[in-house]
């Protein structure tokens, strides 16, 4: 639901990546990673950079998006695990003691520009 | 050309949940975010917290909706300072962000209270992604919504630190299971308290109270 204010930040890191030398620079795509565990639809994401990307150097970027798996430890028996449904609770020994390792990310991994 | 840029895109709110988590920590405040489903008896369980708690721990609330000052109405008639946001300044937001938090709290004076409770906005997804630099999370689930809510919204029972099952004065009338929904909770976050309760009768209420009280001195010793 918060997809339009995370897509406005994503144009902010994004346009403030591009090296101030480039004149009329323009942005083809915009390359994201996102954990399972965030609260992020992806279609809506793209929607909405669609809108808010309009008359900026990221007009018409193609936003990719890498989706990336929950991980965690278990901090008793040490086993690390992907989480692909509800139950974090260790594979191995069943312990609830898990650190997330990954799955929360919502990062802007690089920009491609035009080469033109 | 690639520029590599790696930066999260939620920066500028964790920077700032930050500063708020320093400035809570210079004043001595326990926060406490409350989150859940709208409708699940929130404001209710808080108006009955609020007064429970008299003037043993100096109190305010900031509640967060998209529209109406409903809630924030019935909360002040407790006594307590109460802020409300309305989130649709800007842009009907789902949640309350870092920089709502801040911009409240210079409505309130910090100094004079030991416990500020943010009663989030009334959603089940958003306000879970989002730190305001409180010290704990709490979600509320009512027993009229589903046992497995929090298999369906696993981010928002992972992030909490507990969780209270409502309204248990209606288990009577109702075809819930009870321990699936607290077993359910438990699947997802296996180390958090799970508190049954009912406002209305006051069952189970005063355990709720007991850990409040508890997580507020534990941060005034600290």
């Amino acid at each position: 639901m918060h997809e339009m204010g995370i897509a406005m930040q994503i144009v902010d890191i994004a346009r403030s990546a591009i090296p101030k030398n480039i004149s009329a620079p323009r942005v083809e795509s915009v390359n994201l990673k996102v954990g399972k565990l965030t609260a992020i639809v992806p279609e809506s994401l793209r929607f909405c950079f669609t809108v808010v990307t309009k008359d900026t150097p990221l007009e018409g970027a193609r936003l990719n998006i890498e989706e990336l798996p929950v991980v965690a430890l278990c901090e008793e028996c040490r086993e690390q695990s992907t989480i692909d449904n509800a139950d974090f609770s260790c594979r191995k020994c069943k312990s609830g003691k898990l650190k997330i390792l990954s799955g929360r990310e919502l990062t802007v991994s690089s920009i491609e520009l035009a080469e033109d | 050309m690639e520029v590599k840029v790696v930066r999260r895109v939620l920066d500028a709110n964790e920077t700032m949940a930050q500063e708020n988590r320093q400035m809570f920590a210079e004043k001595g405040v326990f926060v406490f975010n409350l989150m859940s489903s709208p409708g699940s008896g929130k404001t209710t369980m808080l108006v009955e917290t609020l007064k429970r708690l008299g003037s043993e721990i100096p109190t305010a609330v900031i509640v967060g909706d998209i529209c109406t000052t409903n809630d924030a109405d019935r909360l002040a008639q407790t006594g307590v300072e109460v802020v409300q946001i309305n989130t649709d300044q800007f842009g009907g937001d789902c949640h309350l962000g870092a920089h709502v938090i801040r911009r409240a709290c210079q409505d309130i004076n910090l100094d004079a209270v030991d416990l500020l409770i943010v009663e989030n906005v009334g959603n089940l997804v958003c306000p879970a992604e989002f730190d305001m630099g409180e010290d704990r999370r709490g979600v509320v689930l009512s027993v009229t919504e589903g046992e497995d809510k929090p298999l369906k919204y696993p981010l928002m029972f992972r992030v909490c630190d507990m969780a209270v099952l409502s309204k248990i004065d209606l288990l009577p009338y109702l075809d819930y299971d009870k321990d699936l929904a607290v077993k359910n909770i438990n699947t997802v976050n296996p180390n958090i308290p799970v508190f049954c309760l009912s406002t209305r009768t006051g069952e189970g209420f005063e355990a709720w109270m007991e850990w409040l009280k508890n997580q507020v001195a534990a941060k005034n010793k600290s």
